[in-house]
């Protein structure tokens, strides 16, 4: 449902992404990994639409997205989630996911309607959803999951969810993965799921792309991507341990 | 809350019918008349749109109206409309492009001072048509014992003006009330904080930008053309300009911005200011010519540090404090 062809985005004389193709198919979690400047975030944010590509084309369901503007490309149905969390911080847990709910498809929806879905959100990705809840009491865990629920109160068809897994300590980690497997289940949305660190994500994608300086280096189901010779060269020495653990475990 | 609200406006509404004097007739007119105008330049205001240039949507309304009746014998009735059209103009002209290239804070803050010193300039330099800094009276259509002209809008009678300005104030009011309420003042907080998160969930940054802007800039002309019809006289430095435009940046901070009758609360407290500082310095202002100025810069700055919530915005917080710990308090 979502290809991205040819993708190449410059920042002037600097290839941040070069020629990086892949196809997410409907209901598939699809994981975008690779080490840091790795070309992943800025792939991610061609298709959000906050950068426009230099060149290649984003499709969505059969229509061109690659120029479209952030809020354009939230109202065809693509919501995404950003790594560094990004609540409204004057607004109540409740009205950060009531927005996303009323603006989110373009057509607003009667109000009313619009707080039932964001407690729906909320209550799917288990934060409070009492009126008075503040985002000042949220930890990390509790930032990332806020992201979680704003994006889907826009009643996405795809996810985009931008380092999901970082900041939080393993056990939480863990609960984050079963959280977009979830996600993925009860909301019927497909997921592109960017990570520098592979541990908990190779559990739950269908797939994953590993990028490196901009380029596709491998592609395929996680058990074989993690053998790749060239992704353990990449990861060696920063991740080694995980990719042996998850080759390991996936082999088991 | 509601009964309270309509005696007080009751109690209000008969101010006139006491036998109240002319002069704080007109103090009281010009308390509402400035409240109306702070609490339209705050409705972008406390949304993190800070302009320094309300003074040119002030200055558009009052000069269009005027001109129009002065050269074309446009009724003010008409006039009105064109000089709101006309301000709705001049901030899409500054507007579009602030908010399309994410000119924001103290970058936008720049531009519309610019705009608001344009327009002055711009009266001046047109001074065969507008009496350039001597100022411009509306041709007057009371004579010959007339007291009022409907079609001129001018009335004599300071009355009329009290329950005009009163009305408007009270609608200025309402309007703050009702966009409280809404989503777009929800988004629009939600894009002064995370301007990328709120594009992200498809919120219209530039679109919710503009109608708060577009809202502010037509009632603040609303208010230039009130000013121009009840005071019959208009100059470029009252109207417009860097002066007008600093003074409605203090009244709405010092009252509150960020609380509905904050402004009002600012616009009572610039008047009292303004009397006080004329009966303290009366002589110091002949030798000083931009003293006020100078004083006013120094407390907007006062406020900011001290008080950003403004007067109104700090006593409900300190009553509301003060009913959160009733056991901690004294005594």
């Amino acid at each position: 449902m979502l290809e991205v062809s040819g993708l190449t985005k410059r920042f002037g004389g600097f290839a941040a992404v070069s020629n990086v193709s892949f196809r997410l198919a409907e209901g598939e979690i699809l994981g975008l990994i690779g080490p840091n400047g790795s070309g992943k975030s800025t792939t991610f944010n061609v298709v959000a639409g906050l950068y426009a590509p230099t060149s290649g084309s984003v499709r969505f369901l059969g229509e061109e997205i690659g120029a479209l503007p952030p809020a354009a490309v939230c109202h065809r149905g693509i919501a995404r989630t950003f790594q560094i969390p990004r609540p409204f911080r004057r607004l109540s847990l409740l009205e950060n996911v009531a927005l996303a709910a009323f603006y989110g498809r373009g057509e607003h929806p009667p109000r009313a309607k619009a707080w039932e879905m964001a407690k729906d959100a909320l209550a799917l990705v288990k934060l409070p959803t009492h009126p008075a809840a503040r985002v000042d009491g949220l930890g990390a865990a509790g930032l990332k999951k806020l992201e979680l629920a704003r994006a889907l109160a826009t009643q996405p068809k795809v996810l985009l969810a931008d380092e999901s897994l970082g900041g939080l300590d393993e056990q939480e980690m863990e609960q984050a993965a079963d959280m977009l497997a979830m996600i993925r289940r009860e909301r019927g949305v497909s997921v592109v799921w960017v990570e520098h660190i592979m541990g908990a994500l190779m559990r739950v994608v269908d797939r994953c792309i590993v990028l490196d300086h901009g380029e596709v280096i491998a592609a395929g189901k996680p058990q074989d991507v993690a053998r790749d010779p060239r992704v353990i060269e990449v990861y060696l020495g920063t991740d080694a341990s995980a990719v042996q653990a998850v080759t390991d475990a996936r082999v088991a | 809350m509601k009964p309270l609200a309509w005696i007080g406006v009751a109690a209000l509404a008969a101010v006139p019918l006491t036998g109240i004097g002319n002069y704080p007739l007109h103090l009281i007119i010009m308390c509402l008349l400035w409240a109306y105008v702070y609490t339209s330049w705050s409705i972008m205001g406390r949304l993190g749109l800070v302009s320094l240039g309300h003074g040119a949507f002030l200055g558009i309304g009052a000069y269009t109206v005027v001109m129009l009746w002065n050269h074309y014998g446009f009724s003010p009735w008409l006039g009105a409309p064109l000089a709101v059209l006309l301000s709705l103009a001049a901030a899409l002209l500054i507007g579009l492009p602030c908010f399309r290239f994410r000119i924001v804070g103290h970058y936008f803050a720049l531009v519309t001072l610019a705009l608001s010193e344009v327009t002055r300039l711009v009266i001046v330099a047109l001074r065969d048509h507008t009496g350039g800094s001597l100022g411009a009276t509306p041709n007057t259509a009371l004579a010959q014992g007339n007291t009022w002209s409907l079609d001129a809008l001018q009335f004599s009678d300071k009355r009329v003006w009290f329950y005009v300005i009163l009305a408007f104030w009270l609608a200025g009011l309402w309007i703050w009330a009702r966009l409280d309420r809404s989503m777009t003042r929800l988004a629009l907080d939600a894009i002064t904080h995370e301007e990328d998160a709120a594009a992200s969930v498809g919120i219209n940054v530039t679109r919710s930008k503009l109608f708060v802007t577009l809202v502010s800039a037509g009632m603040t002309s609303v208010g230039g053309v009130l000013y121009a019809q009840y005071q019959l006289y208009i100059n470029p430095e009252t109207v417009s300009g860097i002066g007008i435009s600093l003074q409605m940046v203090f009244g709405a901070i010092a009252g509150g911005m960020f609380v509905m009758l904050g402004p009002t609360v600012g616009a009572v407290f610039t008047l009292l200011l303004q009397e006080g500082l004329r009966l303290a310095l009366g002589d110091a202002f002949k030798q000083f010519p931009a003293l006020d100025l100078a004083i006013y810069g120094l407390m907007l700055v006062l406020f900011i540090i001290y008080m950003p919530k403004g007067i109104l915005g700090a006593a409900l917080e300190w009553r509301a404090r003060r009913r959160a710990t009733p056991a901690a308090a004294p005594g």
